[in-house]
């Protein structure tokens, strides 16, 4: 077991107390983006809206199938070519929602088909509105069938941040790998990175259980 | 139960042609339901039965053929079937009570979100239907904790608190276990004592012969006898008809 220098890691510990806030605001910027896309994306493919629909199938395919770190260099190295130049920020949350969005819309789309073509004739048959019926019938029973994918999807995002110190993002990652280069304190580095993203999954991890659980007792038993 | 021959027709099924791509399942099929008269299709599986009773409350679209209900042609294409449902409540073999719904709110959500009705007032509704099918205290349970033939129940409450003038029955008794037939069929039987008007899909033939005005036989998508419940059961005119009681025979 190799000594720790417990100095250097109070010294730090602020630094990793910055670059923790940082990849949360950017974590959970990327999970709300990301439903804010999912959530539309999958009812437009839902409801087969016409030509969106092959947009949004594209747009799934797509976002799913590149490497983040390969949609963060377009973002960042490519764009300023067309004259469009965002702060490593910026890309990385657009990135970030880009590859989620995709995720979202699948997730939530499979929750939505979860619900049975004879759930919808009942409502249709009390008379109910096709938008009546998203809202009141399909939506709360597919958010809760969708619940352990979405979860899935918050804290894959939440780890994908880690690739984002490529565009000079100062996440935990990024930091950690700056302290290596410059102090070879590997060891204490690691520890505070692992601390880090502990303290930043570990109870997103939590809160989605207990979600899990107590909507699987509300709805399904 | 009643002799309604001489009441006004509430719908008038004619010549209702269907098909399934290229699948015929209605055939020409003719039917007026008169106002507080109890038909009850029989027929064997696959004879369209459930096609037809989809098609009176616009689950399904019919290529030729009309239905008239209150003056209106609902075979028509561009027929607004929102207000028409509520006149016309269907219930299914498998309940689909809505399971993220206490059965407060699953009775509600049509009077309030459909008809906008005060909460209270259908609310008070509500209870007196449960209680009218020996459910009083089951307001706020949720649907999986209740028996098959409990949400059956419901199910048929749910209908009526639309307060419909037609019901119209599929098999709402196939998935259940026997012991809980009865408690289901209790239940439509004090409808057809009440006056309500009903089309019944069954293969419960105690009860059809019990609740009908009228036996109407399907066959291979068309109507091949239509008659009364004690002389279809003991003489039935045509040999389709025959062969197909001759199966509920032990
Ligand atoms: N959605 C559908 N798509 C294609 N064919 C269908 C569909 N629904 C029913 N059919 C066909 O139409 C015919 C009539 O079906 P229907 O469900 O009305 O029969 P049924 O009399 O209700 O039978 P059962 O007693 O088994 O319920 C059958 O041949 C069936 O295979
Ligand atoms: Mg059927």
């Amino acid at each position: 077991m190799p000594d720790i220098d417990f100095e250097f890691i109070v010294i730090h510990l602020p630094h990793y107390g910055r670059a923790l806030l940082l990849t949360l605001a950017l974590g959970l910027g990327a999970i709300l983006g990301s439903l804010l896309v999912g959530l539309p994306g999958s009812l437009i493919l839902h409801f087969r809206a016409p030509v969106l629909r092959r947009v949004v199938a594209a747009y799934v395919e797509f976002s799913r199938n590149t490497p983040l770190l390969a949609q963060l260099f377009f973002l960042y190295f490519g764009l300023p070519a067309v004259g469009i130049k965002w702060s490593g920020f910026t890309c990385a949350l657009t990135g970030l929602t880009f590859l989620g969005g995709g995720y979202m819309i699948e997730a939530l789309r499979a929750g939505i088909e979860a619900v049975g073509r004879p759930q919808i004739e009942s409502a249709l048959s009390i008379g109910l509105s096709r938008p009546q019926i998203a809202r009141l019938v399909v939506l709360p029973q597919a958010l809760a069938s969708a619940v352990p994918a979405l979860a899935a999807n918050c804290i894959f995002l939440l780890k994908e941040t880690s690739v984002v110190g490529i565009i000079a993002v100062a996440d935990l990652m990024h930091l950690t790998q700056g302290l290596i280069g410059l102090y070879y304190k590997t060891t204490e580095s690691l520890l505070l990175l692992v601390a880090g993203y502990v303290i930043l999954i570990v109870p997103v991890s939590l809160l989605f259980s207990r979600l899990e659980k107590a909507v699987r007792r509300a709805e399904f038993g | 139960m009643t002799t309604t021959a001489n009441a006004p027709v509430l719908i008038d099924a004619a010549c209702v042609t269907k098909f399934y791509d290229t699948r015929k399942a209605l055939d020409n099929v003719s039917l007026a339901i008169h106002a507080k008269e109890v038909v009850v299709i029989l027929g064997p599986s696959g004879c369209g039965k459930s096609t037809f009773l989809r098609c009176l409350n616009g689950l399904e679209t019919v290529q030729a053929g009309s239905i008239r209900f209150h003056g209106r042609d609902l075979a028509r294409p561009g027929t607004d079937w929102r207000p028409v449902r509520q006149r016309i409540g269907m219930v299914f073999q498998s309940y689909e009570l809505f399971p993220h719904l206490s059965v407060r709110d699953n009775l509600l959500l049509g009077p309030v979100h459909v008809q906008k009705r005060p909460r209270a007032e259908a609310l008070r509704q509500a209870e007196g239907l449960l209680e009218r099918v020996g459910l009083a205290d089951r307001l706020d349970s949720f649907p999986r904790q209740l028996s098959g033939g409990q949400k059956q129940r419901i199910a048929i409450v749910r209908a009526l608190s639309m307060n419909p003038e037609v019901m119209l029955f599929d098999e709402v008794t196939a998935a259940l276990d026997p012991e809980m037939v009865r408690e289901v069929l209790d239940v439509i039987l004090g409808l057809a004592r009440n006056g309500m008007t009903m089309v019944i899909v069954t293969h419960e033939m105690g009860f059809a012969r019990a609740v009908a005005d009228r036996i109407v036989f399907m066959d291979e998508g068309r109507i091949c006898e239509t008659n009364t419940p004690v002389k279809f059961f003991t003489a039935p005119d045509t040999d389709r008809a025959k062969r197909f009681l001759s199966r509920f025979l032990y």
